[in-house]
């Protein structure tokens, strides 16, 4: 099961951090500015995957963005990275070859994406198609209820 | 097929219905005018991505706070608002600012007003919120638990997945309860997008309350025979962590004919996923659904873990999957990793097991570090399995030892340490010196202490052998752990005379490097020990190796070096001092250069080695007589071997639970499994322990010689005719037994000190002594405390005074300063007097049979007669856990054992049981402690073992409904 997911920039800011355990918010902040340091200080040709406290660290960079994700011991490191990998895929094709800002500026969209894809640490879909089609059914759902003539100013903006 | 598709949406409330023409409803008219009034009266609060780029813009951190705290005080005022039409655009932009690391918690209430709004919008970013702002502590969680069970029995799938995904993701208990029967029902929903999201929910419901496993099990029935892939990855993952939380499931599983045997229907699956054609839709560069695959893979593994029925039905699926998977991506090797560790966990067959080998051969040399990783990690994991398999790569192996990454490094030579034996110990520890010299820090610590093992297992000869722990010693410097330093002692003490000199010679040698005494503090401790110890040897016995020696004025120079640098700590020099109050009956010139060292110290600012040095600047005074017969050379140690802990990661224990602890004697006990673990633990205690005891005489003792030396002779003999009886009574031959008395003779004239109250180590022997009411049962707890493992301590003979001295002074051992490992509860204990005589209550009061407290009795085992209870007494920081076993049967019982786990969240420590053996009627008591670290319930895995008529059987048992204990401080 995965425990928890973080996604931070190079130069180590955060931008995506979803959590399966229930850790009091202080030490989500610590782990996240350990791991952060960590795993920044790595080399590039270093191995994917790093034994941290009784978990283990799977990360992947993809452009300026490092997708971290800490797994328990019996899990398949492999797998991880190509639970990261999918990830990736699914917003390159949701928002179009995706990029860092995409997901600042659509941080929310990004959660929703995950949601679909994992549920409680687990994969919840392995169809690509079958976690677009939910988005884009929700996505519509809001945009129905969102009265687009009356004023503009509504919804998230 | 999407039913989300098919869905009629008429079914929506109307406000989401687009078939629902909204224009010419009043209703909506009305709440359009409504909010246009409202947007009149406040002004528009600002845009989630205006906000963002707000504070992108910021250019110093100060700045991007102002944005913040503007924006934050602003959404506060909104909050106390109510019916704000912009709480879902005020929220989002909170969760934003949370991200950044800004303090969010005031938006938890918000969050849930959201969730019980009937929009989409609101409840998809109030979900959200409360999957990121609360975590289990929140009392808000009742709130939630309602707003959760609403929507799940919403006629919207979205609605409900959206709750179903908040409760995957913040579950606590208290929630999995309440809502594990509403989960339940939507398992079996025929809606694929609800039923999928409901059997993970139900997997994590059943990770936090196990107990709740029962009621989804008739629902995983149908799971596996369905075709849609989200509902057999998350069928099979339900099924797998059941299966691995309670083997009775896992029989159930296995026999259940509902699933029309689980094996062959995996298997089928499994199959139809590698030989089915290419579908697109689960396609991943040429495997189809690895996801899946590797899921099932490892279902499988648990099925067939010790059946051989099974792993035989699934030895043709495996061996097609090793073969037919390709291997050029990650996710080919994905699979083949998952299927290696699936072969060598199952009875596989032989040639099967070898293509798995090759398989992670082949890992080993590919050019992909995760590859190389994995490679590593499995082997590891299967060193056991076949060992001679695993040697073939061992140059690999050691070359990975070079590696630039930890995480390679840190694999590589946990396997080293697996893969050395009798034929390969020389060039092995010859590698890992090398890697040892070079490596980080903390890697330093467990490779000394796992090289230390491993030459104490396979060394051919003991020159070698001394040689190794040396070049450890210097290797790893101030690193060592401490147990490596007392193993070293033991070795050297326990050595032939010409190694005993052959060694102090090259300890005396490595000290003349510069830096090394403040570099690599465990040398100095070892090498002034060796000096101190065969300092005769050293200087004037027979020179075989022809080494040169130093005068007896650069000894005293070097030692006057060490003890007035402020970089040799405080232990080195309490090493060095009794060392150098040992080598003055020793040295034949430099004795009075000696004395003017030791009494400088009488004024030194620490208090121990002031301690040291005035009652060592006695011996030179009105006690020179005692002076040579108190430090004779040390009796020969018998070996302790250190504790495994690092060094064998193949895991001593065949539970999963990671608290096991045997009798309070953490560790010790798993190297061998020679006999009685208690007794064995103990006997490996007593090495440790004589050392001390070199450190109490060469303190503590001395505090009666600076007393009036009137000696009680009737009460020493007392004690020296009670302590031989013992040992007898014990029947462990103990080789330095007799040295030892001699030693607690020595220390019989401490009672006439008692008037005089010596500051430290020397004090607590007094002070105890002062207020020692313990009895012979005390004594004899403390000798079972002090290593002699009387495992019959039933000796019922008049209590004496002299005992008392004895109980203390061996409690005393466990206290004292200088490194040894824990010894069962005294764990750090801090030398304290009154904390040792805590440490010894419960060991002496087991020995009166303690009556447990009362309370409520949870009964773990009643069988055969053999009834075990427990009685938990919750206390401020821990809870106390009173075990009883009573023998109701008509036999005797012999070598009982109890052995507890608890899960994860609790830590527990038993003390010491009160005795092994039930005879008829008889009862053992024992008491165990457990500290919770987070919220969760206590729940306790019992086994018992005994050995009835030289019969060992074992009982195991699982016992719940502890009372609700209080988490202690977060870390």
């Amino acid at each position: 099961m995965m425990l928890f997911m973080l996604l931070f920039s190079r130069q180590g800011k955060l931008r995506l951090q979803k959590w399966y355990m229930a850790y009091p918010d202080k030490v989500k902040k610590k782990i996240t500015r350990e791991l952060v340091t960590t795993i920044l200080a790595r080399k590039p040709k270093m191995c994917s995957f790093l034994e941290w406290k009784d978990c283990k660290i799977v990360y992947k960079r993809y452009a300026s963005l490092y997708f971290c994700c800490a797994i328990e011991q019996n899990d398949n490191e492999l797998l991880t990275l190509e639970i990261i990998h999918r990830y990736v895929e699914l917003l390159d094709k949701y928002f179009g070859s995706v990029c860092e800002l995409d997901i600042i500026f659509n941080f929310e969209k990004a959660y929703f994406i995950l949601d679909e894809l994992l549920i409680g640490g687990e994969i919840q879909e392995t169809s690509k198609k079958n976690v677009l089609k939910a988005i884009a059914s929700q996505d519509l759902l809001q945009e129905d209820e969102t009265p687009q003539s009356f004023f503009d100013d509504h919804g998230l903006g | 097929m999407y039913p989300y598709y098919e869905q009629d949406w008429s079914v929506l409330p109307p406000e989401n219905n687009r078939r629902f023409n909204p224009a010419f409803n009043m209703a909506t008219i009305r709440q359009a005018f409504t909010e246009a009034v409202e947007r009149v009266r406040m002004p528009t609060p600002t845009r989630l991505r205006d906000l963002i780029r707000q504070i992108r813009a910021a250019r110093t951190a100060a700045e991007e706070r102002a944005v913040v705290n503007k924006e934050c005080a602003y959404i506060r005022s909104t909050f106390r608002e109510e019916d704000s039409v912009w709480r879902c655009r005020n929220i989002a932009k909170l969760l934003y600012i949370h991200m950044l690391g800004y303090p969010a918690h005031f938006g938890q209430l918000e969050c849930l007003k959201l969730t019980a709004s009937t929009r989409f919008t609101d409840k998809r970013i109030g979900y959200l919120g409360a999957m990121l702002l609360l975590d289990e502590r929140q009392d808000v969680h009742l709130l939630i638990t309602n707003c959760l069970k609403n929507d799940l029995n919403s006629s919207t799938q979205f609605v409900v997945g959206l709750a179903l995904c908040t409760l995957g993701a913040i579950a606590s208990p208290e929630m999995a309860r309440d809502l594990a029967s509403e989960v339940e029902r939507l398992m079996k929903s025929p809606n694929t997008y609800i039923r999928k999201k409901a059997t993970l929910c139900a997997f994590r419901v059943i990770r936090r309350v196990p107990e709740l496993m029962e009621i989804f099990l008739p629902a995983t029935r149908s799971l596996l025979s369905e075709k849609n892939h989200g509902i057999l990855i998350t069928g099979v993952t339900l099924i797998t962590e059941m299966c691995e939380n309670s083997s009775d499931t896992l029989m159930h599983f296995k026999k259940d004919s509902g699933n029309r045997e689980i094996v062959p229907n995996l298997v089928r699956i499994l199959k139809n996923l590698i030989l089915g054609g290419y579908s697109p839709e689960h396609d991943v560069s040429g495997v189809s659904d690895p996801f899946l695959q590797v899921k099932i893979l490892r279902l499988l593994r648990i099925l067939g873990h010790n059946d051989p029925d099974a792993s035989e039905a699934m030895n043709d699926i495996l061996a097609q999957v090793a073969t037919n998977t390709e291997t050029s991506k990650n996710v080919g090797n994905t699979i083949l990793y998952e299927t290696v560790l699936s072969i060598m966990d199952i009875r596989s067959e032989g040639g099967l097991r070898v293509l798995a080998v090759n398989i992670l051969g082949r890992f080993l040399l590919n050019s992909d570090k995760n590859i190389r990783y994995v490679a590593l990690n499995t082997l590891l994991r299967t060193v056991h399995a076949d060992t001679s398999a695993v040697q073939r790569h061992r140059t690999t192996i050691l070359e990975c030892l070079k590696d630039p990454d930890v995480s390679i490094r840190r694999r590589a030579m946990e396997l080293s340490f697996a893969l050395i034996n009798a034929q390969n110990i020389r060039t092995m520890t010859k590698e890992l010196l090398l890697f040892l010299e070079k490596a980080d820090a903390e890697f330093k610590a467990q490779c000394s202490s796992g090289m230390i093992l491993a030459a104490e297992r396979y060394s051919p000869n003991t020159r070698w052998h001394l040689d190794t722990q040396l070049s450890v010693l210097i290797a790893a410097g101030n690193y060592v752990r401490d147990d490596v330093v007392s193993s070293t002692i033991q070795l050297v003490s326990s050595s032939p005379v010409s190694e005993q000199t052959y060694i102090t010679n090259r300890f005396w040698e490595s000290l003349q490097v510069a830096n090394h005494c403040e570099d690599k503090q465990p040398l100095l401790q070892v090498a002034v020990w060796a000096i101190g110890e065969y300092g005769d040897l050293f200087m004037y016995g027979s020179n075989e190796d022809e080494f040169e020696r130093p005068s007896e004025s650069d000894l005293i120079a070097m030692y006057h070096k060490f003890l007035t640098s402020a970089q040799v700590s405080t232990t080195s020099k309490q090493y060095a001092l009794v060392s150098l109050a040992k080598l003055s009956t020793r040295l034949q010139q430099c004795v009075e250069e000696v004395q003017a060292l030791i009494t400088s110290f009488g004024s030194h600012l620490n208090v121990d080695l002031q301690q040291r040095g005035v009652e060592f600047t006695q011996l030179f005074g009105h006690y020179k007589h005692l002076r040579p017969p108190l430090l004779e050379k040390m009796p020969a140690m018998q070996i302790s071997r250190i504790s495994s802990q690092n060094g064998e990661s193949g895991g001593s224990f065949d539970d999963n639970s990671p608290d096991v602890i045997e009798n309070g004697v953490e560790g010790v006990g798993n190297v061998g499994n020679v006999g009685h673990p208690l007794i064995e633990s103990n006997m490996n205690m007593l090495g440790d322990n004589t050392n001390i005891l070199l450190d109490l005489l060469g303190s503590t003792d001395l505090s009666a010689g600076a007393s009036e030396l009137v000696t009680a002779t009737d009460l020493s003999n007392a004690v020296h005719k009670k302590n031989t009886r013992n040992a007898n009574d014990v029947g462990v031959s103990v080789s330095n037994n007799q040295d030892l008395l001699d030693l607690l003779d020595l220390d019989m004239t401490a009672p006439a000190a008692v008037t005089t109250t010596t500051p430290g180590a020397g004090g607590i022997l007094l002070d105890q002594h002062h207020s020692s009411a313990t009895n012979m049962n005390s004594m004899l707890g403390g000798l079972d405390l002090g290593g002699f493992g009387a495992p019959d301590s039933g000796s019922g003979s008049v209590p004496t005074n002299g005992n008392d001295l004895v109980a203390s002074m061996l409690g005393g051992l466990s206290g004292a300063p200088a490194p040894l490992p824990a010894v069962g509860a005294s764990a750090g204990a801090d030398g304290n007097g009154g904390i040792l005589l805590g440490d010894l209550n419960p060991t002496a009061a087991s020995n009166n049979v303690t009556v447990p407290p009362q309370g409520p009795k949870l009964t773990a085992l009643d069988k055969d007669g053999l009834l075990v209870q427990l009685v938990p007494v919750t206390g401020n920081d821990c809870m106390r856990i009173y075990m009883t076993t009573t023998n109701g049967s008509g036999n005797t019982l012999e070598q009982y054992l109890l052995k507890a786990a608890v899960q994860k969240s609790f830590q527990l420590q038993m003390l010491t049981p009160s005795g092994n053996l039930l005879p008829p009627g008889g009862i053992i008591t024992q008491e165990m402690r457990v500290v919770a670290t987070s919220n969760a319930v206590l729940r306790m895995r019992l086994r018992i073992q005994y050995a009835l008529d030289g019969q060992q059987l074992v009982e195991q048992t699982e016992v719940s409904g502890f009372p609700e204990q209080q988490p202690g401080p977060a870390e």
